[in-house]
């Protein structure tokens, strides 16, 4: 029974989204402004001084501090959120850790950017795919009605008793975040039926029941067992990420899972991507297919936890699977998207090929061209007696 | 700043000596964990969080101490320096007077020793068992 609302707007990302926590309507939300997430924050400041939330938003000196107020907030027992971008989710780093360490149900909404340097302002995932082991949920979304949608479904995740785990969803800087796009939204009403009213665990406001948040844990230890007891949240989020993805579909029509596969079925080359470019090659692939060539593609959607049972069903028949890395990691044997897909095929018998491609770091543009390139490699793969070699492969690199 | 120097302006009271603390009742913990030793991954709080106020007194620190203080309770004159420095509030305060060591939790540091004017605590080697 899709109810959604059939008034298509016209936004920029970062409007859907700021639109998202405009119905979220969150206790509390502390932020600091950084390109090119600013618009998200600059807009729903805007909602909370004309009155169209409750919310209280804190003011802060910086990203570090954000967090840092995120946390306290949220172990006061607020439904809290946040967001940032690049160097502001970098300089956020350690208190990331301490957020999911205390078990915090804090969303933040991370808009991709290049790390510096040279200090670059535009697109690339090495922000957040740094922050990979922070013990965050994360979920990549393709475009400006997913960046809304899974800004909703994560309060449910990291709400979820069998999660209790902070969650932070990304969307391409400037090619989402400022680029206008088709949106869909729901009324106030059903978003706060569907996250329903926040129960708070051992809140430090509730002055009856006192409680220690973030005690030091040197004398007898028991560091190892918090850390065994968050990945297991973290394998049980699985579940719960593709049930409230269910239940999203039943109120909102759209459906998403933990990966979005396309023409996967009988492909024999396919294509991993993560974020916007997800939609040129989706492109590519029916052009391809119109061709006869046997191509495929698989979205990443969940990043962390990742779903590498699903990625070894969805990708064993294939021949080579190429993944398309937007951020690097020096000295690894490829992006982190690679490393993770080429191990969870590694069980796999027979076994495919995977190899890595990067691209578009800094925002450098990738073309239909270059995604029909990246495929031109996989079928010489696929063609080729022996396997190839695994080294990266450049889209859109400038020559020597 | 502006001081009320009004004839007739009344005295602050004098300062009230806080209640002593007497050494901890043993009482029944709230939140048992008497076993947590044996504490897997799923019997903690979420995020290592502790649920009970003050239960620090169920942890004994005494089996730190290599010194020991002995109070000459003759020598005290409940100034209650002892009492304010103690960092684990182990000095059992009675009438007004140091009288003992809560020796479960002292972990033997010296600082009343240190701070005591008249010199009526003393660290001496703590011989165990």
């Amino acid at each position: 029974m899709a109810i959604t609302q059939s008034e298509i707007l016209a936004v920029t990302g970062n409007e859907a989204v700021a639109e998202a926590m405009g119905q979220i309507d969150p206790d509390v939300v502390c932020a600091y402004p950084i390109t090119p997430q600013t618009e998200v924050v600059q807009l729903f400041a805007q909602m909370v001084a004309d009155g169209k939330v409750a919310t209280e938003f804190v003011t802060v000196e910086s990203e570090h501090s954000a967090m840092s107020a995120v946390i306290g907030s949220a172990a006061g027992g607020a439904r809290t959120m946040t967001a940032t971008s690049s160097q502001g989710f970098a300089l956020m780093w350690e208190v990331l850790f301490v957020a999911a360490s205390y078990r915090l149900p804090v969303v933040m909404t991370t808009v991709n950017r290049a790390l510096s340097g040279p200090i670059n302002i535009h697109c690339d995932h090495s922000d957040t795919m740094g922050g990979r082991d922070t013990g965050w949920i994360q979920l990549y979304g393709e475009n400006h009605q997913e960046a809304y949608d899974n800004c909703i479904q994560g309060i449910r995740i990291a709400e979820h008793m069998d999660v209790r785990l902070p969650v932070m969803h990304m969307y391409d800087g400037y090619v989402i975040s400022g680029a206008i796009g088709p949106l869909q939204m729901l009324t106030k009403e059903q978003v706060q039926a569907f996250i329903g009213p926040y129960h708070a665990i051992n809140p430090m406001l509730d002055s009856e029941n006192p409680v220690t948040v973030g005690p030091f844990d040197g004398l007898h230890g028991w560091y190892f067992e918090h850390k065994v007891a968050q990945n297991r949240a973290m394998d049980r989020s699985l579940r719960v990420i593709q049930d409230v993805a269910d239940e999203y579909a039943e109120l909102s029509g759209r459906q998403y899972g933990l990966l979005d596969p396309y023409r996967l079925e009988d492909a024999e080359i396919a294509i991993v991507v993560v974020g916007s470019t997800a939609g040129t090659t989706r492109m590519t692939v029916d052009k391809l297919r119109a061709r006869g060539v046997k191509a495929g593609m698989v979205r990443v959607r969940a990043f962390r936890p990742f779903p590498y049972e699903d990625y070894a069903k969805a990708l064993q028949h294939v021949k080579v699977v190429g993944v398309l890395d937007r951020a690097d990691s020096f000295g690894a044997q490829g992006g982190p998207v690679f490393l993770e897909v080429r191990g969870a095929l590694y069980d796999c018998d027979p076994r495919p090929q995977v190899l890595p491609f990067i691209y578009g770091l800094g925002g450098r543009d990738i073309y239909p061209d270059n995604i029909e390139q990246a495929f031109a490699e996989l079928e010489n793969a696929a063609q080729s007696k022996r396997r190839v070699s695994s080294e990266r492969r450049y889209l859109n690199l400038r020559k020597d | 700043m502006t001081v009320d120097k009004k004839a007739g302006a009344k005295k602050p009271a004098p300062l009230k000596k806080p209640a002593a603390r007497k050494a901890p009742a043993k009482k029944k913990p709230t939140w048992d964990i008497s076993d947590v030793d044996q504490w897997g991954p799923e019997r903690h709080e979420l995020g290592a969080t502790i649920i009970e106020a003050g239960n620090s007194v169920y942890n004994e620190t005494g089996g730190w101490r290599s010194l020991v203080p002995e109070i000459d309770v003759e020598k005290c004159d409940g100034c209650m320096l002892c009492f304010f420095y103690c960092p684990d509030a182990s000095i059992v305060v009675e009438n007004n007077k140091a009288v003992g060591i809560d020796l479960e939790h002292c972990k033997g540091c010296g600082i009343c020793a240190k701070e005591c004017p008249t010199k009526a605590i003393v660290m001496l080697i703590d011989k165990k068992d």
